[in-house]
């Protein structure tokens, strides 16, 4: 049984790739958006635009990832398609597995490549490779997670889009990427702490800075945990939404 | 194993929403399937067909009953009886952003079916729906009898020994429902089972080895066609089809139904206005006669039933 898991899985995030994420579409705004936010900041704020990598990075994942995921289900059960899955010799949290597997790769992919994109004109040397790929992947896990949420919470389409924005627009101002969470007042700074997106910019901000591992370690522990009570949340929505 | 599916007291109760009295869309029903037989669930719209289906299946958890299919029990084995049905919904659901091979290929992924086997699989099926043409095109671009019959192709990808087919050809043409219904006829010659449910009788009749016939999540009637047939003319009716001409251009045709043959042969001669009888003909009682007979559901509701899909249900 877990073969047919774990093939089921693979199978559902490689179908999703192809049908949905890798898209022209879909690939443009998962680039141009997080780099329109960061580029009216910029010239906003004109200073150290080496700062503002971490955030764009962070941006990047959350919504190279939760964009379409957050869609993906929803609209694969109102057309009626996400019945062949059920009927499928798949378990329902391997199902699950797979379309965060989907968001994962398309939002780590479109990453790479800003991050490549960021290296080459800032330079990476104090780059801390393992720390970058744990927050990285990490942070995409959570985000994923956030996504399929989001998608199984509602019924229709767009209001998948409504929820998720609502979630990640709060998220973009207070999670670090523009501003420092430090610098927010403190009840601002309490609600910072509740956010995914803010511990994302933390441990990316560690990794690109040679940062030290003693605080990283919190940050990627709070990014799994997240990863691990959205995706559960996810999980037993979706299982209470059928039948 | 002769016996492939068999159901006892199988229930589905739908809450309500503000404290009405619960819906019960299928109650207390039972039944057995033998291996290699066409047995077809014939009902009205909302007499629970797709929703027996649906628990059948995995898709829905029964409120009550019992059901074991290819020898595993429903509640316990779902798992193992996903791997060795094939399931056409209602609605046809394939991927309208992959193309016809590729909807094959990712139903063969998700059951497993090796490798080496997938392509040449495919390319067979789409052959044998006469789909080759369309190997290439997206599912979406496909005529809804095409589409029919992809998403059937793709139910026995994984070439399954159990079938259910919701409505296969409900919307089709009649020469795409003809195909299908040959196509059907061909998966009971190679030994499968097949669970079908309809809205048309001759369907029915021409296909299925046994029908049980559902109304209001009630099996009222459960038998071969020609046995269904016998008791109904045993229970009563005889139709009488009297053909009158008036000599030169009118020919005027009439049905007469009656207690016996003697008063509807009297009936329909009543009628002649001094026209000469042509032809007479008494009439065995047609599925649909027993159909009307059993549901208490008189023409309008056959009308429906005949101009195609009544009723809006989408197969939610
Ligand atoms: N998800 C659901 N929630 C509530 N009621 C439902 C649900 N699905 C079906 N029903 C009800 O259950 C009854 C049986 O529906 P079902 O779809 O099984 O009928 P059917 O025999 O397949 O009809 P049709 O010929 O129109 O397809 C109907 O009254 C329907 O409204
Ligand atoms: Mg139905």
């Amino acid at each position: 049984m877990l073969v047919d898991d774990l093939r089921g899985m693979f199978y559902i995030a490689l179908k999703d790739l192809r049908a949905y994420y890798f898209k022209p579409p879909n690939i443009s705004w998962g680039i141009l958006f997080p780099f329109a936010f960061i580029l009216a900041f910029a010239i906003r704020n004109p200073g150290d635009l080496r700062s503002l990598v971490p955030g764009l990075l962070a941006l990047t994942v959350l919504f190279g990832t939760s964009s379409m995921e957050a869609i993906v289900i929803v609209f694969e059960r109102r057309i009626g398609s996400l019945e062949r899955l059920l009927l499928a010799p798949i378990r329902l949290p391997a199902l699950l597995a797979g379309k965060l597997l989907g968001g994962m790769t398309f939002g780590l992919t479109v990453t790479l490549a800003v991050l490549l994109i960021a290296l080459s004109i800032f330079g990476g040397t104090e780059t801390n490779w393992l720390m970058m790929a744990l927050a990285l992947l990490l942070s995409a896990t959570a985000f994923s997670s956030l996504g399929a949420f989001v998608s199984v919470a509602v019924r229709e389409v767009f209001e998948a889009q409504t929820l998720a924005n609502f979630i990640r627009f709060p998220m973009m101002f207070l999670g670090g990427v523009f501003v420092s969470v430090d610098s927010l007042p403190a009840w601002l700074q309490v609600i910072a702490r509740l956010l995914p997106l803010t511990y994302s910019v933390e441990a990316l901000r560690a990794a690109l800075t040679g940062g030290r591992w003693e605080t990283v370690w919190l940050d990627l522990g709070f990014l799994a945990i997240f990863s691990l009570c959205l995706y559960s949340l996810a999980e037993y929505t979706l299982a209470r939404r059928l039948d | 194993m002769s016996e492939v599916i068999r159901v006892e007291g199988l229930t589905k109760t739908y809450p309500l929403s503000k404290g009405s009295t619960p819906l019960v869309a299928v109650d207390g029903i039972d039944f057995s399937v033998q291996e290699g037989e066409v047995f077809g669930f014939l009902g009205p719209n909302g007499a629970g067909k797709t929703t027996t289906i649906r628990m059948l299946t995995g898709l829905s958890r029964p409120t009550s009953g019992r059901a074991v299919l290819l020898g595993l029990d429903l509640s316990r084995d779902m798992a193992r009886i996903k791997k060795r049905i094939g399931v056409v919904p209602e609605t046809s659901n394939l991927y309208d952003e992959l193309t016809a091979f590729d909807n094959l290929i990712f139903a063969m992924q998700l059951y497993g079916v090796p490798r080496s086997e997938r392509k040449r699989r495919a390319e067979a099926l789409l052959e044998r729906f006469r789909l080759s043409e369309k190997r290439n095109t997206l599912f979406a671009k496909l005529s809804r009898g095409m589409k029919r019959a992809l998403t059937i192709a793709a139910a026995l990808a994984h070439q399954p020994p159990l079938v259910f087919l919701d409505e296969p050809t409900t919307g089709l043409d009649v020469m795409s429902a003809r195909n299908l219904r040959q196509t059907i006829a061909r998966l009971r010659d190679e030994g499968v089972t097949v669970f079908l449910t309809t809205h048309y009788l001759e369907e029915a009749e021409r296909l299925c080895d046994r029908i049980a016939i559902i109304v209001k999540g009630r099996i009222v009637a459960l038998d071969s066609v020609s046995n269904l047939k016998s008791n109904a003319q045993s229970a009563g009716t005889v139709t009488v089809e009297i053909t009158f001409s008036d000599g030169e251009s009118g020919v005027e045709t009439r049905r007469v139904e009656a207690q016996d043959v003697e008063t509807a042969i009297q009936t329909a001669l009543a009628q002649a206005n001094g026209r000469q009888m042509v032809s007479i003909n008494t009439l065995r009682p047609s599925l649909e006669d027993v159909f009307v007979k059993l549901t208490g559901l008189k023409a309008e509701v056959m009308l429906v039933e005949k101009g195609g899909k009544g009723g809006g249900n989408a197969g939610g």
